[in-house]
């Protein structure tokens, strides 16, 4: 592959073979959705309930699901009308996944700006290959994440896109042009609100280096500031969200259309458990359930109870031992992991890779510790750290970390058979090279069993995913587990990938603390 | 060579077997020949149903006809080999599931874990047989003298779409009778002339299809005993005789019990009965028809002679060039010289016997990148009817985009470079004109085969000629292929000069090297 554009090729091509691959009931719900925008009015889509999937996201994707409507009409007529659950004719499978291709050009080229006008790579490397090129390394790591390639190829969503907009936003920022980024970023909001996780990174980086300069030493100047740039960012803001919400406002529909948006009424955790603190924290109440009911500790009323756990249902769920936790606690909690960072961005902020950062720790915060979070939000954080790990090699390990264990959380989301093959092939492609690409690129320090750039510890827990693995396609039926435990191998895969993520975390919290700090004492001299 | 590739190359080794894997796998999710189409359905069916009677009946009873063994629906006829690798299949699939090889009561059996069964023994097929023997061809081959060279060449191998297509999506197992063949040029290549011979025994065995490939064979181990200067030459023909005799006693031994019954297999394989061709095939005589109604002015009797002359007449000088210079590079060319001329003038042709011609082109595909790369997509193309009447349509598009892209972006052109956008392999040279319309040709090609392909897709051919497209895509399929098959010859007959042009190659690549 000698530029981005075969690269894209290349995948895009992977992407057409995955066509006939297993699809989740998310095809169900963006089907019903074109359904909903195409034969209803306006005032109609967010009170919509003939499905159980009723349109839960904000009003761009509602539009852009109403301009694929009208293409899909003449694909097939029968796939727009609502009364037809579960509709999945050849040409609807198609149609449908041929949209996510297509639009995963906008990501594409989203890809393909950064890459060449945003990364500088660390040495002169070969033109054209794509091992030791930082550019086209680059370009493969992020054009053919394996998680992206899952989620959207064959489970289905239009991650691609929406992350498209969010990478152009991202360039727009190193650019300078940070007027459009905010334009980007409010449009992107409005396509789907799980970014907010991330706008408060937006909201401080925009605040500090847009409407504020910089003293001589980095520090921020207060007099600088300028209320005609704070005033062009909030329209800017205030006219996209008015574009899309101004409708319903004016129809009198926020409040219905918020509680569409913002289920509260689901649980903790999703029916599998995203690898976060809440899983460590199920895992240790679960524990502490049996060990205390197998010493009597407690009357065993809460058996029946706790056993359902990751059965499969979205419910609420009490905590046998530990305390249960409110959504209130989860977004104090939330608060409180992306305070520092915050502060860090507003204290040092040395241009967009400071924004990077801290746009990924706030990610990281919201998914350690957000409600109902899904497994599928660890993309979140991959993606945007993709963008530094070929900068500098602190950077390039933890990248091979946390992406490595990220997408490996992802396994439980396709369960067929028929699929199986393909994402552990396809999860080892994308980090064989991932880990040949970076050690060529950063220098290969080859010892023993140790994988390029990682240490030893690091290493062991990368290679004991392999054996979780194992133990859950094969060990636990062969234990004759699977009726009496059957939540144990979703169980394990959280938990053991939690451990992973939560470290990465923390040792990401580290490195940019770390790199505020060189930064500031290179600014001294 | 074995050492530099454990070095650094093997993770990218790795690597390229796991993509070759996936994109199987794939394909291999999408429809069967005959998926849902009872009463007959097709080639999977065909498959299935020889492990059903394998593993039910004995040996004697195989080929022939019987209440237990209704030969006009799929009877076997493949030789032994293939009969023996049902069984093995059949005895897997009756330890998993009896219900899908019970006699009689199976007939139609499909169901997802049986398709995933199924599809699974041919991947299982590439694993054992065809991968092993093409990253085995790409080791010993002197031709290549970069690893990453090397492994460009064994992806563009693994990735060939018609291959994949045929075997994993309309479901043969070609793989197993390509891959002995490869095998066979491997140990013929490294001078282990008697293993060479049992592999393509073997082949021959499993798929009666490569005596596509037995006149290279033979000719080339003919000439080879001939000039033979430390042996004498009837001790050493003597040798390889009893290696392919023995092999084939060995597998036919179950059939020969008596003469009826061999000579039953042997009707069996041979099925003059059958029709001039199949369906529209890319062939001479296809194409042919459509200015003179042979199978009506002519008998069937007379359309096998003149077929069998045509034939025979037309590997007449890729086989007297090779007996009179037997050299492996020649061997080579042969193999595809002789494939195309039994392809395009033999009797009974199938769309897929491309595949013959079309592997050991793979294997050339790193000496001239070009004109094998610009064959393998036409002969893809030409199977393009059969993969739409099986639903492949999608994974042909998407395999073939994948195969483009690897290879456009990858394969050394040489002086075709510069007409590549994108490629920068080696050093662009001066356009001159004859490349500029070789270059022009070969873009018009494609854009003619993807035309056509969506004009089959999208249009409703006149009710007067159904088979319009599909008679199209043959008869410029064909075209190509008259006009390939002389390129081949000439580039045997010239291939002494070949190695300058090799040479001439490496010296461009080290220039860049250079420069960079």
């Amino acid at each position: 592959m000698q530029n981005v554009w075969g690269i894209a090729a290349f995948v895009t091509a992977v992407k057409i073979l995955l066509i006939p691959t297993y699809h989740s009931t998310d095809f169900e719900v963006h089907r019903n959705w074109l359904a909903v925008t195409n034969s209803l009015p306006l005032s109609k889509w967010y009170y919509e309930a003939t499905s159980e999937w009723t349109l839960d996201y904000p009003p761009f994707f509602a539009w852009f699901e109403f301009l694929l409507s009208h293409i899909a009409k003449y694909v097939d007529p029968q796939m727009v009308v609502i009364k037809n659950l579960n509709y999945a004719s050849h040409a609807t499978v198609l149609f449908q996944r041929f949209s996510v291709i297509i639009t995963d050009f906008v990501y594409i080229y989203a890809v393909k700006e950064f890459c060449e006008k945003c990364l500088r790579p660390v040495k002169r490397s070969p033109e054209g290959d794509v091992f030791s090129n930082s550019v086209l390394s680059l370009a493969v790591l992020m054009i053919g994440n394996f998680g992206l390639l899952i989620v959207d190829h064959i489970h289905f969503q239009y991650n691609g896109f929406l992350f498209g907009i969010l990478m152009l936003s991202i360039v727009r920022i190193y650019e300078g042009r940070n007027l459009e980024a905010a334009l980007l970023f409010a449009t992107l909001l409005n396509f789907k609100h799980i970014f907010l996780y991330v706008a408060p990174a937006y909201f401080i980086y925009l605040l500090r280096s847009h409407c504020f300069q910089n003293a001589k030493d980095g520090s921020i100047l207060w007099t600088s500031f300028s209320p005609l740039r704070l005033l062009k960012l909030g329209t800017v803001v205030l006219m996209v969200c008015g574009m899309s919400f101004g409708p319903f406002i004016a129809m009198g529909q926020l409040p219905q259309v918020i509680s569409r948006l913002f289920p509260f009424k689901r649980g903790l955790c999703h029916a599998y458990w995203a690898p976060n603190f809440w899983a460590l924290y199920n895992v240790v109440d679960k524990a502490a359930h049996i060990t205390g009911t197998k010493l009597n500790l407690f009357p065993s009323t809460n058996s029946s109870q706790a056993a359902v756990m990751t059965g499969g249902l979205v419910q609420e769920f009490n905590h046998a031992v530990l305390p249960s936790v409110k959504p209130i606690a989860t977004l104090v909690a939330t608060g409180l992991s992306i305070v520092p960072a915050l502060f860090l961005l507003w204290r040092g902020c040395y241009g967009p890779k400071s924004f990077v950062r801290c746009l990924t720790l706030c990610a990281f915060g919201s998914f350690m510790f957000g409600w109902h979070v899904h497994e599928k939000a660890i993309l979140l954080i991959i993606i945007p750290m993709s963008l530094l790990a070929l900068e500098k090699k602190r950077d390039g390990q933890l990248f091979l970390f946390l992406a490595t264990t990220g997408h490996f959380s992802l396994f439980p989301l396709l369960f067929t058979i028929a699929e199986t093959p393909i994402k552990i092939i396809l999860m080892l492609v994308y980090t064989i090279f991932a880990f040949t690409s970076l050690g060529e690129i950063f220098g290969l320090p080859r010892r023993g069993l140790c994988l390029p750039l990682l240490s030893i510890p690091e290493s062991l827990y990368i290679l004991g995913l392999i054996p979780v693995q194992l133990y859950c396609s094969v060990g636990h039926s062969l234990l004759r587990l699977d009726e009496k435990l059957p939540f144990i191998p979703l169980m394990l895969t959280s938990a053991y990938c939690a451990l992973g993520v939560t470290y990465s975390w923390l040792r990401f919290y580290w490195l940019t603390w770390k790199d505020i700090c060189i930064e500031k004492s290179k600014k001294r001299e | 060579m074995m050492s530099s590739l454990l070095d650094g190359h093997l993770t990218k080794i790795v690597l390229v077997v796991l993509v070759a894997t996936v994109v199987r796998w794939c394909v291999s999710l999408n429809s069967h020949s005959g998926q849902g189409k009872p009463p007959m359905f097709g080639d999977y069916e065909a498959q299935r149903h020889w492990m059903e009677i394998t593993v039910n009946l004995p040996p004697k009873e195989w080929y022939f006809n019987s209440s237990a063994n209704d030969l006009q629906y799929w009877g076997l006829d493949y030789p032994p080999l293939t009969a023996y690798h049902s069984w093995l299949c059949g005895m897997i699939a009756k330890f998993i599931n009896p219900e899908w090889v019970a006699l009689y009561s199976s007939r139609g059996v499909d169901n997802p874990t049986h398709k995933l069964f199924m599809r699974s023994t041919v991947l299982v097929a590439d694993f054992l047989v065809f991968f092993p023997a093409v990253f085995a061809y790409f080791l010993y081959t002197d031709k290549i003298k970069f690893d990453k060279d090397r492994t460009i060449a064994i992806l563009c191998c693994f990735l060939y779409p018609g291959i994949i297509l045929i075997d994993h999506g309309h479901f043969q197992y070609n793989g197993i009778s390509l891959g002995l063949t490869v095998l066979a040029v491997v140990f013929l290549s490294t001078d282990h002339d008697l293993l060479g011979s049992m592999a393509f025994s073997l082949a021959l065995n499993y798929k009666q299809m490569e005596l596509y490939h037995a006149m290279p064979f033979f000719c080339y181990l003919m000439g080879k005993c001939l000039t033979a200067e430390k042996e004498n030459w009837f001790f050493k023909l003597a040798k390889i005789g009893i290696v392919v005799i023995s092999t084939f006693f060995l597998c036919w031994l179950p059939f020969l019990t008596s003469a009826e019954s061999a000579l039953q297999v042997l009707h069996r394989l041979f099925p003059f009965a059958r029709g001039l061709y199949e369906d529209k095939v890319s062939n001479f005589w296809c194409t042919l028809s459509l200015v003179v109604k042979l199978r009506q002015m002519m008998s069937r009797e007379d359309l096998v002679v003149l077929c069998g002359g045509t034939t025979l007449a037309a590997l007449l000088p890729s086989s007297i060039n090779l007996l009179r210079n037997p050299t492996i590079d020649r061997f080579k060319l042969a193999l595809v010289n002789s494939s195309m001329v039994f392809f395009l003038f033999s009797f009974q042709v199938h769309e897929k016997s491309i595949l013959i011609a079309a592997i050991p082109v793979c294997l050339l595909l790193h000496e001239r990148p070009f004109p094998c790369f610009w064959f393998l997509l036409i002969s893809t193309f030409s199977m393009f009817p059969l993969l739409v009447m099986d639903g492949l349509v999608v994974a042909t598009i998407a395999t073939g985009l994948l195969y483009f892209t690897i290879a456009t972006s990858n394969l050394d052109f040489g002086p075709y470079t510069s007409y590549f956008p994108g490629n920068r392999i080696s050093v662009p040279q001066e356009r001159n004109d004859v490349r500029l319309l070789i270059a022009t040709m070969f873009w018009l090609s494609l854009l003619g085969s993807v035309v056509l392909a969506v004009a089959s897709l999208t249009l409703t051919p006149p009710k007067k000629l159904p088979d319009l497209f599909p008679v199209l895509i043959s008869a410029y399929s064909c075209c190509h292929f008259v006009l390939f098959t002389l390129y081949f010859h000439w580039w045997q007959f010239t291939c002494g000069s070949s190695e300058t042009m090799t040479k001439h190659r490496v010296s461009a690549r080290n220039e860049k090297k250079k420069r960079t």
